[in-house]
């Protein structure tokens, strides 16, 4: 970008959203927000789950109509609001969370989805499949325009939605928690095409709850909480206690709470592991999981961790390996004959594999022990599923009207201890989790990690899968690292040395030996 | 603070009043569309809405309210039993035929339900443990007992004009039809076993996320059993209830098309077809609703050809009203 260009960029924003507030009924989802965006550059929106940055983008996207007196001005002119295919063509993209690609289609037919380039009213293939390299090109990386997206990584799906908001000369793209699921290596690239696309003039709106992404990419960031707008911060004021105070309101000086305590060989072990292999993925894998310890399972993602988290729960079939808990071999063919032996298993993706989103809170809650519960001829115990889901409402702190509203009524991080809870009922005595902190918000991170260290005090042996490392050092006793499969090694904490962040990555990545 | 505290509760109890309200209405579900149907027929013909007329609606709808029920159990899962008209003509065979056997007549009904039964076991077996489709498995079976049907009778019409359970079909008790009463027992059964009982919640837990429910402890493979299980059976039961009204079974014409009837029914009654949503009063509701239409529109004096125009645009129709009403009220 050329010095005059610059100035006129910072003269004249090419996005602004001026006085947005959106009620639903008595609900206030925004109240008064203004956001300012430049073109070429990367502005950052935090705020906790529920803080209203969804709702923000979505009237930014046209899905919602915002309440009259809010403007949305591009390059200074106000534009219709609540028009998705107008929101389009004024050159906004938004590239969801959960990508919204067909995977049974080519990575060309993909970008141009709905949009195909056409000769006399016929899609045109050959322009279609060269548009798409040019786009691909224009990212900087490498698949053909002919490949099948099932065929591609998360990562490599992330950037056809890329590419497929650049086909529609987007100018203003949102990105909602991109790297949720890539792994470090897909990140990196995700960051240099950011960078492409930045010197292209190209105006991002970045949503993310992972600070360091922010340190590292933002030029400003803006923190929205409870609905309305906070304040926004340049690079250079930038401060990690003072973004976390904006977003929560208050100070989390002591975000990880725990005190680490030493690895001691004389606890007893509760979980021996021994040479499990899924045939596949998965080569002998062996580990011994102490009571009362929080072990942290780290590695990049597709190293196995969640694969190997699976085996162990009896979700998928082990062709060899065996287990033994509290000393005594036992066998499990399935996540029913895990839950009887006392091992519970938190999933990585709660929507898709963890809750009953059209069931109440309640049931949800109850649903591991409603057999055990059971009055005679199978009749439900009511009350007493009243009883846990109560208990655990006010343990867990859940934020909600009702245990009998539906559980997908509730935030990331209250479903999340809805999750949390299910599992606490059966009573496990050894406990897997994996990502427990996943698309949760800093206040209920706090909350759950202090439920890890007081289940951890109370004996029950924590098995932590983690992708973010802070929460790996700020949580785990012990760190065993994963990579392709088998584990690289195991990082301990020794006198007056905590855990070492690069020690971990070392191994992750298979840049040190052993 | 405190301000913004006594507010944000006033805000909430306004939230919970309008959210009761909506849930009191989407209980409803389709009963307006039923009283309106009702309503405008007695219009038309005073004679819609009399005690003779309405008994011989809700004798109409017994047959169809029973195999719904057990379509309520299999679509909650996410499922679909295309099979229980051929079942209930298989039944409805060897209810005939065991009535033919001297001494052992009565037994007849306990023998149409078992044999339903059987069929409804074998295709949760395939759905549940050889992981095959529900549509194609029970497609399958739809066409494999409607052969059995016509093979149980080599392709006759079986008659027993002295019909030992023909009370079933022509009986009253305190001047309700017996196939009321059943139909009605079957509801009210259905309804405790959905909402009362662990399976119940089970059915609901696998038809809104399989999955999860695995990783729950569900045994899902038995929930999958028992529904078509119940299907099944209950299509027995319906193939017992129309031997014992017509004195006859056919392999060939009995039960033909039935299967859409008691799936029109679910949907009526608002039951999601994806699995994990509805109740047994929708498709109670649902079941009245087409029986309503087909007689209303036989005493308007329509033609047999514009009865059948109209029923399928009614369905579509209702659905769609339905679909939008819920999507306003999730509009939140």
């Amino acid at each position: 970008m050329t010095a005059a260009a610059r100035i006129e960029a910072v003269r004249q924003p090419v996005l602004e959203m001026r006085h947005i507030s959106k009620t639903f009924g008595p609900i206030r989802a925004l109240q008064d927000v203004s956001l300012t965006v430049h073109a070429g550059e990367l502005h950052a929106l935090m705020g906790e789950n529920g803080a209203g940055k969804s709702t923000l983008m979505k009237v930014l996207s046209g899905a919602y109509r915002p309440d009259p007196g809010g403007d949305i001005l591009i390059d200074g002119a106000p534009v219709a609001t609540g028009d998705p295919i107008k929101a389009r063509a004024n050159g906004i993209a938004v590239i969801y969370q959960e990508l919204s690609l067909a995977p049974n289609l080519t990575v060309a037919q993909n970008i141009f989805l709905g949009n195909e380039p056409r000769r006399f009213g016929i899609v045109d293939r050959d322009q279609c499949n060269r548009r798409a390299k040019e786009i691909i090109a224009r990212l900087g990386v490498s698949f053909p325009a002919r490949a099948l997206v099932s065929s591609l990584s998360l990562g490599e799906r992330q950037m056809v939605e890329i590419a497929r908001a650049l086909s529609t000369s987007a100018r203003i793209i949102v990105m909602d928690e991109p790297t949720t699921s890539l792994t470090s290596r897909e990140t990196d690239r995700l960051f240099e095409v950011i960078a492409t696309l930045k010197s292209q003039g190209i105006a991002i709106i970045y949503i993310s709850h992972r600070m360091e992404e922010v340190y590292q990419l933002a030029d400003r960031v803006s923190v929205l909480r409870d609905s309305g707008y906070v304040g926004t911060l340049d690079r250079a004021d930038l401060n990690a206690s003072r973004l976390v105070s904006m977003m929560v309101g208050r100070d989390l000086s002591a975000f990880y709470k725990k005190d680490h305590r030493p690895p001691d060989s004389n606890r007893a072990i509760a979980l021996s592991v021994r040479g499990m292999s899924d045939g596949n993925l998965l080569k002998d894998c062996s580990f011994d999981l102490h009571k009362g310890e929080v072990l942290a399972l780290a590695g990049l993602v597709g190293s196995g961790r969640t694969e190997l988290a699976r085996l162990i729960f009896g979700a998928d079939r082990h062709t060899s390996g065996t287990l033994e808990l509290d000393g005594k071999p036992i066998s499990i063919g399935s996540p029913r004959e895990a839950l009887d032996a006392g091992i519970a298993y938190l999933t990585e993706d709660r929507k898709e594999l963890g809750l009953f989103l059209d069931m109440s809170i309640s049931d949800n809650i109850s649903m591991g022990v409603l057999a055990r519960d059971a009055q005679a001829g199978g009749v439900r115990d009511f009350a007493t599923a009243e009883r846990r889901a109560a208990k655990a409402v006010s343990e867990l702190s859940i934020r909600t009207r009702s245990v009998q509203a539906n559980a997908g009524s509730l935030s990331g991080g209250n479903q999340q201890k809805v999750l949390l809870a299910r599992l606490l009922e059966t009573e496990p005595r050894v406990l897997i989790l994996d990502e427990p902190t996943r698309g949760v918000d800093v206040g209920a991170k706090s909350e759950i990690y202090r439920l890890i260290d007081d289940l951890a005090k109370k004996g029950i042996a924590i098995l932590m899968i983690s992708s973010e490392l802070p929460e790996v050092i700020g949580v785990a006793d012990r760190v065993l690292v994963m990579r392709d499969g088998t584990i690289a090694g195991e990082v301990t904490a020794s006198a007056g040395q905590p855990l070492s962040q690069e020690a971990i990555m070392e191994l992750a990545t298979g840049a040190a030996k052993g | 603070m405190t301000d913004k505290a006594t507010e944000m509760s006033a805000g909430d109890q306004a939230v919970g009043r309008s959210r009761r309200l909506r849930t009191a209405f989407a209980a409803l579900g389709m009963l307006p569309v039923l009283i309106l149907l009702a309503a405008g027929f007695q219009i038309m013909n005073p004679r819609f809405l009399t005690e003779t007329n309405l008994l011989i609606v809700t004798q109409q709808s017994s047959i169809n309210i029973v195999l719904a029920a057990g379509m309520t159990f299999v679509i909650l899962t996410g499922g679909i039993d295309l099979s229980v008209g051929s079942i209930l003509a298989a039944s409805a065979m060897v209810a005939v035929m065991v009535s033919l056997v001297p001494e052992w007549g009565m037994f007849g009904v306990p023998a149409a339900i078992l044999v339903g039964l059987g069929f409804g076991v074998i295709n949760g077996l395939l759905v549940a443990y050889i992981k095959l489709p529900p549509f194609i498995v029970t497609l399958g079976s739809l066409t494999a007992v409607r052969g059995v049907a016509r093979l149980l009778g080599q392709d006759t019409t079986v008659f027993n004009s002295d019909l030992p359970f023909d009370f079933i079909g022509n009986g009253s008790l305190f001047g309700i039809p017996w196939l009321v009463i059943i139909a009605l027992s079957v509801v009210v059964l259905s309804w405790l076993v959905l909402k009362r009982t662990v399976l119940g919640t089970w059915i609901y837990a696998v038809g809104g996320n399989a999955e999860a429910a695995r990783l729950t402890g569900i045994k899902v493979p038995l929930v999958l059993l028992f529904v078509y299980g119940v299907s099944g059976l209950l299509a027995g039961l319906g193939g017992a209830m129309s031997a014992a009204r017509l004195y006859a079974a056919n392999g060939l014409q009995l039960g033909q098309s039935y299967e859409l009837d008691a799936i029109a029914a679910v949907i009526l009654g608002g039951t999601s077809f994806v699995g994990g949503v509805g109740s047994i009063w929708g498709t109670l509701i649902g079941g009245l609703i087409i029986a309503v239409l087909s007689n209303g529109l036989i005493l308007a004096g329509v033609s047999d050809i514009w009865q059948y125009i109209i029923k399928g645009l009614v369905i579509i129709v209702a659905v769609a009203l339905d679909r939008y009403r819920l999507q306003a009220g999730a509009r939140t």
